[in-house]
């Protein structure tokens, strides 16, 4: 790949984004409240125009900025996962924002600007750049968490994030001067070539540093404190958005960092991703159980499901990276997916969010309830569902890299999450019914149906995403 | 992809049939009635077709036959399907029981109907596809999925404790196979394929081998079930529904079994060898232990979980005794034990359906108004006494002599068990069959149905038939056994040597 000064067309779907962000302030600047519908469709486009770009324009490949910026395989693996994220929250928000009434036109900008951020913390390949995307992704998205600001539980929310997000870039920032003053560059090469052969304490810590402020976005153990209750507070739409978009950004940097940044001293944070990824796995899994808020444990889901993703991180190959990639796609599609299905859970035109709310859905609503439990027993990692081939996948590359013993952790640990998963179809499927849901909207029915599909039809024709995975992770290498 | 399909076939049909009986709608009595017919027929069509597929199985030769392989899973997984005489046997158990299931939940599932059968019908699926699988990741797909649609035949329509006993099974069944993956991903990166074919000539480190026979070892001992992983069993069992039982009885069962003789003995055989000694108190623990426990039951079906247990005792220290007759016997037991215990439940199955309660004090003096359901379930309880004339004489018989050349006093134990195993049998069938007829409750019951003989009938005559001839197994899994043995033989020789 040629490293350029500066060079547009590698940036293209930022571009695309950043521009026709603008553009819709201004639109909405002009035409105020009126334009609700129109911003938010325009958004809608915006970010399919964008994947779109990412997906099929193979040019859009290169280095640029003078190697900051990184548009490499990977990169558009994990961008057109963030779009697609942040497209499906946004398609999904659309009803509940008409029902409650929360009719700004900033809400859909907010989340492209925030997308925005992603795409540049995928690419970012020194740390100015990290930092930048990583603030414009975050302050976006504090934003988008109190965005019900006459309610208690989401200003809460948001508050909370700000926070706890300003102390994580504290620390990331704090891990980052370290590594600039060992190394001398804030370029991801740079800093490998200098630390080639041996790591001076300075540089553990600053690595102590980095990991912990990214753990904070992918919510991973003992970072993870302020998961719940965002998820629980925030609007479910934002839940939705929290859940998958940023997700994939924060996961694709800790790999380019961990990957292209400090493979050198890989046995220092091999140590650190391992520790975290057990106690995220145990954390997610003991403390989901005990939660009666579906948000909230799909909050401590997610804890967990990052830590599985860790696993293939801590294992540090071409194989691991693909399981990675992988992983992510496959929790893409299964939180989308619940988050639709948590989306459909209204009655008589109020939306409820209790687990017991979902008591006997398999009578009232047998089709939601049969992709819901597809969607629990493919969480849990039960074959032939897809999230068993992520956990496949991850798993093998730990073995691959001899690391026998959170192998074993982390499928006992699956085997404790499976419980909680069980219980909600369980209790969809055992328990006698309450009163029936509300019909589902079309939008919600579409993406559940649809992930379903991708995760039980998946098994038939899983090669198109384990070669654009394997694809992805070579290009790291 | 070569000429042959009927693999694939049996593996697909049973799906097109779970979808006809989706595409049904409405709950209308005619349409109910339609689902029962679509998956009887279904599980019929498959039976033929895998009769068929036993036509062109030539058991003299010892390799796989009828291989199908095709690369549309490409990357990891490989759809690679075949059958030796040791998977023949359980793919027919499977596709002959199955009908019967069908039959069995006629009348006694009422609610949810169509879910019912197409769980059944996706069940067959799965597990017909853990015994074609040639492949270590379509078999652990197969071995796994089979966890969903069970999970919810006990939790859906099982009795009172149901949602524990589907955890339990779940979760236990799940944790087992979980450590099972480990040990596939350990010997796809050593051998860098999961080909079954391959894997088997492939050689495994000594150290290797020692964790891998661990790791499918939680697995299978797990859905054995081998003491004292063995709980989640009796629970299953007497909450599943009749045709439920029968199932976990007849077929997943055996899966532990086939594991350890498609993946431990042969691809293990220095470690097989280390841990026989192991297996061998594991066994005898499990024969004696759970024939005394089930002496004590109160419920039928409890009772049978119990004895099924211990049937599988000698089947797990057959296989370890690492010599012809143990393994033959093993595989002769495991399908003789899913017909006889699969009956058994059949058989309580008809009495629960008049009287609702599986309480063994809740009957007596049954021959008195059903006298053909007594000689049903006299013939049963003698087979899984192991009565000489019953197919179980033959399975414990080769298991014994089996384990009598490797370790006699293994031998000696367990055939204490084959006494215990008469005490509890007959016991329980003077309990419910003879004694005077006084519970009002009783006194109106109704003998077999038309419905009832129809299931009854052939799984007796088969019973006796291969009690008196047990050639058709024997022969069929003869040669595949013998090469099976090749790699354990050598190892135990050269443990001898060493020895001395």
């Amino acid at each position: 790949m040629n490293v350029t000064a500066l060079s547009l067309p590698v940036v293209m779907p930022e571009l695309i984004l950043s521009l026709g962000a603008l553009a819709l302030i201004l639109i909405g600047a002009l035409r105020g409240e009126r334009s609700v519908w129109l911003v938010t469709e325009l958004a809608v486009a915006l970010l399919g125009v964008a994947l779109a770009v990412v997906v099929f324009d193979k040019r859009t490949e290169g280095v640029t900025f003078y190697g900051a910026f990184t548009n490499d395989g990977f990169a558009r693996f994990m961008k057109a996962l963030a779009l697609i994220g942040s497209l499906t929250s946004l398609l999904l928000s659309l009803d509940f924002l008409r029902h409650h009434r929360y009719g700004g036109f900033e809400f859909p900008i907010l989340m492209v600007l925030s997308t925005i951020g992603m795409m540049m913390l995928i690419s970012a390949s020194d740390f100015i750049a990290l930092y930048l995307g990583l603030e414009l992704m975050s302050l976006s998205l504090y934003v988008v968490a109190a965005y019900r600001r006459d309610d208690m539980r989401s200003s809460e929310a948001g508050l909370k994030y700000f926070v706890l997000g300003a102390l994580s870039s504290g620390m990331l920032l704090y891990g980052m001067s370290l590594m600039y003053g060992f190394s001398g560059t804030v370029n991801f090469k740079g800093v490998a070539e200098a630390l080639s052969g041996h790591a001076p304490v300075g540089v553990v810590f600053g690595l102590v540093f980095i990991i912990a402020g990214l753990a904070f976005k992918i919510s991973a153990v003992p970072f993870h404190m302020w998961t719940p209750d965002v998820y629980e507070g925030a609007p479910t739409p934002v839940t939705t958005f929290f859940a998958s978009a940023p997700k994939m950004a924060a996961m694709a940097v800790i790999v380019r960092i961990m990957l292209t940044a400090f493979p050198h001293i890989s046995t220092e944070w091999r140590q650190i991703v391992t520790f975290v990824s057990i106690a995220s796995m145990a954390l997610g899994s003991f403390a989901a159980i005990g939660q009666t808020n579906i948000k909230r444990l799909m909050a401590y889901s997610s804890i967990g499901h990052m830590g599985f993703a860790l696993v293939g991180v801590a294992a540090g190959s071409v194989e691991g990276a693909q399981g990675v990639a992988l992983y992510m796609a496959i929790y893409l599609v299964m939180t989308l997916g619940t988050f639709a299905g948590v989306l459909s859970m209204r009655r008589n035109g109020e939306y409820v969010e209790t687990i017991a709310d979902l008591a006997g859905l398999s009578r009232t609503n047998p089709s939601m309830a049969f992709f819901l439990a597809a969607m629990m027993f493919s969480l849990a990692g039960v074959p032939p569902l897809g999230g068993f081939f992520a956990k496949f996948y991850v798993f093998a590359a730990a073995m691959n890299a001899g690391l026998y013993g959170l192998a074993v952790i982390g499928v006992l640990l699956s085997a404790v999450g499976a419980f909680y998963y069980l219980r909600i179809v369980k209790i969809m499927y055992f328990d006698e019914a309450a009163q029936p849901f509300d019909a589902p909207k079309t939008t919600q029915r579409i993406v559940l149906g649809l992930s379903s599909a991708v995760l039980i039809l998946g098994v038939f024709v899983p090669a198109p995403l384990t070669s654009a995975a394997l694809a992805a992770a070579k290009s790291l290498f | 992809m070569s000429g042959n399909w009927v693999l694939s076939a049996l593996l697909i049909l049973p799906v097109v049939g779970a979808i006809l009986i989706g595409l049904l709608r409405g709950e209308s009595k005619e349409t109910l009635q339609n689902a029962r017919y679509i998956a009887l027929w279904t599980t019929i069509i498959v039976f033929l077709l895998s009769l068929y597929a036993w036509s062109q199985f030539d058991p003299a030769k010892p390799g796989f036959q009828l291989v199908e392989q095709s690369n549309w899973f490409s990357s990891v997984i490989l759809y690679k399907l075949g059958v030796d005489g040791i998977s023949m046997p359980f793919v027919l158990l499977t596709t002959f029981l199955m009908p019967f299931c069908i039959l069995a939940s006629w009348r006694s599932i009422q609610t949810r109907v169509k879910s019912y059968f197409i769980a059944f019908l996706l069940l067959e699926t799965l597990m017909i596809g853990v015994f074609e699988a040639l492949d270590l990741l379509l078999f652990y797909v197969f071995f796994e999925g089979g966890l969903i649609p069970m999970f919810l035949i006990i939790g859906v329509w099982g009795g009172k404790r149901r949602v524990y006993a589907a955890f339990k099974f779940f979760l236990y069944t799940l944790t087992g196979s979980l450590l099972m993956l480990l040990g596939v991903m350990a010997m796809y990166w050593t051998a860098h394929t999961s080909d079954i074919t391959v894997l088997l000539h492939t050689h495994f480190s000594p150290t290797m081998q020692f964790w891998l026979w661990l790791a499918f070892f939680a697995s299978f001992a797990v859905k054995m079930p081998m003491w004292p992983v063995h709980t989640w069993l009796p629970d299953a069992h007497v909450e599943a529904p009749t045709a439920g039982s029968v199932i976990l009885a007849g077929i997943l069962l055996k899966m532990g079994g086939y594991g350890f003789l498609r993946f431990s003995l042969p691809m293990f055989p220095d470690a097989s060898v280390y841990f026989a000694p192991m297996v061998f108190a594991l066994s005898v623990i499990a024969i004696i232990y759970t024939s005394l426990v089930a002496l004590v039951q109160e419920d039928m079906k409890k009772l049978i979980a119990y004895s099924s247990v211990a049937h599988m005792g000698f089947v797990t220290m057959g296989i370890f005794s690492g010599n012809t007759q143990g393994v033959q016997g093993a595989v002769f037991q495991m399908v003789s034990h899913g017909l006889v215990s699969g009956a058994l439940f059949l058989c309580v199955g008809v009495v629960y359906d008049r009287l609702h309660t599986r309480e063994i004090a809740a009957y007596g003096g049954l021959v008195k108004r059903m006298p053909r359901y007594a000689v049903a379930f006299l013939v049963f309880t003698l087979a899984n006494v192991g009565l000489p004339g019953t197919s179980g004489f033959v399975g414990e018989f080769l298991t014994l002599i089996g384990a009598f050349q490797a370790n006699t006093w293994v031998a000696f134990f367990a055939t204490t068990g084959v006494i215990f195993s008469a005490a509890y049998a007959l016991y329980l069938y003077r309990r419910v069959i003879f004694g005077a007829l006084e519970k009002p409750t009783l006194l109106t019951i109704q003998d077999v149905t038309f419905r009832e003989q129809v299931i009854l009938v052939p799984l007796l005559l088969l019973t006796v038939f291969f009690g008196v001839h047990p050639q058709p197994i024997l022969n069929a899994s003869a040669a595949s056994v013998e090469l099976l043995l090749q790699g354990v033989q050598h190892a135990a020789a050269a443990v001898r040597t060493a020895g001395l």
